[in-house]
């Protein structure tokens, strides 16, 4: 998967970020701050306060931290699914230039996923040393969380990716960012244990990649009891990165060996 | 070793029902520079595609330096550089790293990619913005790197799809001026075009398309020798007036084209032609005799203009 080539496509997309990266830091570091801050710290005096002790003796910023490092990862990585996949198709036409050059299809979409999983593992690992540092999340297992974060992530990325290759209008990524990744982030399990839901609701949250993602670094952080067995999160995520990532092949050929 | 880079044989390309490119024949040899002239939709892009083995040829034989396209694409693609008709450079980095970028997927080593960037950027005249963002470059300066990012593995040949479309006269005379030196340098030139004064400014020898097909080939001036006449006159009547008349020029000329706006006499002797014009008394508002061009070996082979 790694060939040369492929290589020389992530070292393309780390340059163009060394350009571009001022863009990103809002959405993939100061909104999960805020949301940390605001949700964790602000909201967590009010809960710890009636829950003397926490939740199973975590306190709730952990709880917070520990779910938003993989679904703030997540939300990353549907956005690198998004502009970053639809500009070199309709307007800067740059696969159109790669593809003149040795370069294959397979290469532009490995590359893609391999720089997304590098591009996850400095947005999880700036979240966790920021929650480190806030004191949020403990210093010798944060580390731990941030390969589910960004396993979750890229097989997201991989989703939302085939999604927008197949949609192919612009219009289609606010709809996807309102109508799945938002919901999937409020109810993913980052910000309240998903058991707090309606039982009909409950098999639901199952489904989403980022809940797995969620229980999985908590699981790993704080050693919280995951709601389904730690191995079938791991094969969930890889099932859909698998998939996810075979649809975006399938399409990136559909859509430009014509 | 054969000096033939390209030979086509009955080569087709089909986008479900639509015939793009239906059956078209020719060779292009070491050192020329070669031309698809042609209107828009005419099939240059879908041709010049199928060369540069980025899309699958849907019928016929194809042998590219050698290579099938459909078989050894990277390989080709690895010899021979593209000038796309839209420009698909990186808008967000500069002008040298957008050469650098370019040159690591040829997998060439960065000193390699340093040396030629110099080169490069000199060839075309770009040496003082190399540091400069490319969304500042105006359209002639983006064309003039697209071509140097092109060259950046040192291609056998070098395809070019409308080189100069969209640029202002200026930039368009810079352009040629430059590919004009590649040619000199003995790079195997193969590019569309559907201006007519580029075809004959660059090429040596091209082929007509239309619709699908090729109308007819050869070098400009045995075109021009075969399908038109030397000299044209031009007339220019009132809206509405020409349409009446165009039956009374038909003894003026060996040949008479009536257009939407114009009416075009071919013939060897333009004095007897303008005569008698003057002599029937037709008065048209504008009169002018010029050299025939490829756009009237268009006309003649496909009874439209190149540019509608």
């Amino acid at each position: 998967m790694a060939t040369p080539l492929t290589l020389r496509i992530v070292e393309y997309r780390a340059r163009y970020f060394r350009r571009t990266w001022r863009g990103t830091v809002v959405s993939s570091f100061i909104n999960p701050l805020l949301y940390l801050l605001s949700l964790g710290i602000g909201l967590g005096k009010l809960v710890d306060a009636n829950l003397p002790g926490g939740v199973d003796g975590i306190t709730f910023v952990a709880f917070v931290a520990s779910g938003l490092l993989a679904a703030a990862t997540m939300q990353s990585g549907a956005g690198e699914g998004m502009y970053p996949v639809l500009v070199p198709f309709k307007w800067s036409f740059t696969y159109e230039g790669q593809l003149a050059t040795p370069l294959s299809i397979a290469s532009i979409v490995n590359g893609h996923f391999i720089w997304i999983a590098v591009r996850l593992t400095m947005v999880a690992a700036a979240f966790t040393i920021v929650s480190v540092i806030l004191g949020a999340l403990p210093a010798d297992t944060a580390w731990l969380g941030i390969f589910p974060a960004v396993l979750s992530g890229v097989a997201f990325s991989t989703v939302i990716t085939a999604a927008v290759v197949k949609a192919f209008v612009p219009q289609a990524l606010a709809g996807i960012q309102r109508f799945v990744v938002i919901p999937m982030f409020l109810f993913s399990g980052a910000f309240f244990p998903v058991d707090q839901l309606p039982g009909w609701v409950q098999p639901v949250t199952r489904v989403i990649p980022m809940w797995h993602g969620v229980e999985l670094s908590r699981w790993l952080i704080l050693g919280l009891e995951p709601g389904v067995a730690p191995w079938v999160s791991f094969a969930y995520l890889t099932a859909v990165l698998i998939a996810g990532w075979g649809a975006t092949m399938y399409l990136y050929r559909w859509r430009l060996w014509q | 070793m054969s000096d033939t880079l390209i030979s086509a044989s009955n080569l087709q390309k089909r986008f479900g029902d639509f015939e793009a490119v239906a059956g078209i024949d020719f060779e292009v040899r070491q050192g020329e520079s070669f031309g698809f002239l042609g209107p828009n939709g005419a099939g240059k892009t879908s041709t010049m595609r199928m060369i540069g083995a980025v899309s699958p040829r849907s019928g016929g034989d194809l042998s590219v330096l050698g290579l099938d396209p459909g078989e050894s694409g990277a390989e080709l693609r690895a010899r021979i550089g593209v000038v796309p008709q839209r420009d698909n450079l990186d808008d967000e980095l500069t002008v040298s790293e957008n050469l650098y970028v370019y040159g690591r997927y040829f997998d060439l080593k960065r000193p390699t990619i340093e040396a030629r960037t110099k080169e490069l950027l000199e060839f075309a005249q770009l040496s003082d913005r190399a540091d400069a963002q490319v969304e500042t470059l105006s359209g002639g300066m983006k064309r003039r790197l697209t071509i140097a990012r092109a060259l950046i593995n040192e291609p056998e040949m070098l395809l070019l799809d409308e080189p100069t479309t969209g640029l202002d006269p200026q930039a368009r005379h810079v352009l040629w001026d430059r590919l004009y030196r590649l040619k000199q340098r003995g790079v195997t030139l193969i590019l569309t075009t559907h201006y007519m004064d580029e075809a004959e400014q660059l090429c040596d020898r091209l082929v007509v398309m239309d619709k699908g097909v090729i109308a007819a080939e050869g070098a400009p001036h045995q075109l021009i020798a075969k399908y038109a006449s030397r000299e044209v006159v031009e007339l220019r009547f009132p809206v509405g007036v020409e349409a009446d008349l165009s039956a009374e020029f038909g003894h003026m000329a060996e040949r008479v084209e009536a257009l939407p706006d114009r009416i075009l006499l071919y013939t060897d002797d333009t004095d007897r032609s303008i005569s008698m014009v003057e002599d029937h008394h037709l008065e048209p508002e504008t009169m002018l005799v010029r050299r025939s061009s490829l756009e009237d070996v268009f006309l003649r082979l496909t009874g439209r203009s190149l540019i509608d």
